[in-house]
């Protein structure tokens, strides 16, 4: 029997526990079927099923796939972020895994560091996935120069937005299935009015208004402007891509989901 | 409570170790809080709104032993135990884990304790032992998890997901994550509920196997006969407060009242209360030939004092 403090081992870095966290939240993800399904291959079927069917003429020699390659990412990018973490944490919650690891000495920083590390991974698998399907299946033109640049910071402001999000609904819910209850609805209306599964200005003007409010607009505008030409940024409503405002939108509403985080964190049940 | 003074001992084997039982029959009122204890607790108060859930509660725990408490639901039990682990904060009173007030524990206080929660560990798609290395790695000097596989005796389900576990083997599987981490204080809250008498006994024998290793344990439990088996000292809550401690032979006054003598004569079952059962079953044996037919002594079970404590409480 060891005696008190003094002479005891230090405890492991934040460092050393992030990256056992890192691994337990991949592991965590991609071994259960139904999140994999639900999250991964849910926006490749959207892609095959609606590529195949929708058939709009856009203009500037744009198709449907190509206009919907934009926001079946930004729907992706949602699914990853947003409802993985508000579906998943509310489970982690009422089961009780939250409660034990707070009674553990694991260092608070590292859950979350695993988190982040589990939404990275995710959304660059989605994204790959949706870009090969797209070119093999519906030959999309990829974005160029650039837009490489443009595509990766409105996706890490766009998930980090809605990550921060989904950490500070999953507070809100009971369990798993009431968070997937609360939080697929509101994702898929958000993604209706903002343009995801249609060209954003037929959706009503007072809509787009509605959607002007919340990040996927942004996110899903944004990413447009990496996949489409810049003729079509006309069809936007302030007539061009509005990347400053992008940029401006989605970093607020990383901060406001990050108080929220803060704020309404728990690690039990109540 | 009323209590025989320097009544019969034989049955109190454990109590030479301890303080007298007149110490032990109250909490230990008015001393301050004993940081050299593994828990020490003074007047802790927790107030649910209106609801009064702990009111006034003293105990110390020391270092080495198995105590178990018990009480019924909603006596105060699980949130007593909550305030310690640091789950919960406190309205009022004085509490040291370890010699830590647990509202001020860091990592490496917790670093000291394993938890076995009531509700486990939760759902996992991790491998039994990969979900005991991942919980390794946030200690100092953890055990090494194969070694702890063999104690919970789950070796051969090494590689099997948690959650295709059996309801026993999942309660072994939280033990062994709560006790990977070398813990010199092992919470139990309810861990043998909804195991079958078998599956308790093997947990039983792994507890005992743990006390070897030095672990001071907090059990709380509704089986009676766990605590008789398992722990030094019994603590009964009740209405927020500590009803009585006793080492489990003892506990309201179990050994010195009066045994209960019964056997068969003349065709009827007769039955005498008696404070002397050695001199009463001499006599009684002088009055038959051979056997005295189905002969049989008892005490009050603890089950029933306990009864009768919480029920003269409530």
């Amino acid at each position: 029997m060891s005696t008190t403090a003094p002479g005891r081992a230090a405890l492991p870095s934040v460092a050393r526990v992030s990256r056992t966290r890192a691994g337990v939240e991949l592991k965590e993800f991609f071994r259960q079927r139904e999140s994999v399904v639900f999250t991964l291959v849910f926006p490749v079927i959207l892609l095959l099923g609606l590529g195949a069917v929708l058939d709009y003429d856009l203009g500037s020699g744009v198709d449907f796939p190509q206009y919907f390659m934009a926001g079946v990412i930004a729907a992706g990018i949602v699914g990853a972020s947003l409802q993985n973490m508000a579906i998943h944490i509310a489970g982690e919650r009422s089961d009780g895994t939250l409660k034990a690891l707070a009674g553990s000495p694991m260092p608070k920083t590292a859950y979350f560091v695993g988190k982040v590390a589990q939404v990275v991974a995710v959304t660059i698998a989605t994204i790959v996935l949706l870009l090969v399907v797209g070119v093999l299946v519906f030959g999309i033109d990829l974005p160029t120069g650039a837009d490489w640049v443009t595509f990766a910071w409105v996706t890490v402001l766009g998930a980090a937005a809605c990550t921060l999000l989904g950490i500070a609904v999953s507070s809100l819910a009971r369990n798993s299935r009431s968070a997937s209850a609360t939080v697929t609805p509101i994702a898929l209306v958000l993604e209706f009015i903002s343009g995801v599964f249609m060209p954003f200005d037929q959706v009503p003007g007072w809509l787009q208004d509605v959607a002007a409010v919340f990040p996927v607009k942004w996110l899903a505008q944004g990413l447009r402007s990496v996949f489409l030409p810049d003729a079509l940024a006309a069809r936007e409503p302030a007539g061009s891509w509005e990347l400053v405002t992008v940029a401006v939108v989605l970093g607020i509403w990383c901060v406001l989901g990050l108080l929220l985080c803060v704020r309404t964190f728990r690690w039990q049940d109540r | 409570m009323v209590r025989a003074e320097g009544g019969d001992c034989s049955l109190v084997q454990k109590d030479s170790l301890l303080p007298t039982t007149r110490q032990l029959a109250a909490g230990p009122v008015g001393e301050p809080v004993d940081p050299e204890a593994a828990i020490s607790i003074r007047g802790l108060v927790k107030r649910y709104g209106d609801r009064t859930a702990v009111d006034g509660l003293d105990l110390d725990i020391r270092r080495g032993e198995i105590f178990a408490l018990l009480g019924p639901n909603g006596a105060g039990k699980t949130t007593t135990v909550e305030i310690c682990e640091g789950y919960r904060d406190r309205d009022a009173g004085e509490v040291r884990v370890l010699g830590v007030d647990p509202a001020r524990g860091g990592r490496r206080w917790k670093a000291e304790l394993g938890i076995v929660l009531q509700s486990g560990a939760g759902d996992s798609q991790l491998s039994v032992r990969e979900l005991l290395s991942a919980q390794a790695s946030y200690y100092a000097d953890p055990r090494d998890p194969d070694e702890v596989l063999e104690l919970v005796g789950l070796t051969e389900k090494a590689g099997a997901r948690g959650r295709t576990l059996s309801g026993g083997q999942r309660r072994r599987l939280d033990v062994a994550l709560g006790i990977v981490g070398r813990p010199r204080l092992l919470f139990l809250d309810e861990p043998t509920t909804g195991f079958d008498p078998e599956a308790r006994r093997q947990f039983w024998a792994l507890i005992r196997s743990l006390r070897e290793l030095g672990t001071t344990m907090l059990l709380t439990t509704h089986y009676l006969d766990e605590a008789e088996e398992l722990a030094d000292r019994v603590g009964v809550i009740a209405h927020g407060q500590l009803a009585e401690v006793a080492v489990p032979t003892a506990l309201g006054g179990r050994g010195t009242a009066p045994a209960v003598v019964s056997w068969t004569e003349g065709g009827a079952r007769r039955t005498a209360e008696t404070a002397t059962p050695t001199a009463f079953v001499a006599e009684l044996a002088a009055r038959f030939p051979g056997e005295v037919p189905d002969l049989a002594v008892s005490r009050p079970t603890l089950e029933d004092v306990y009864l009768k404590m919480i029920g003269d409480r409530s």
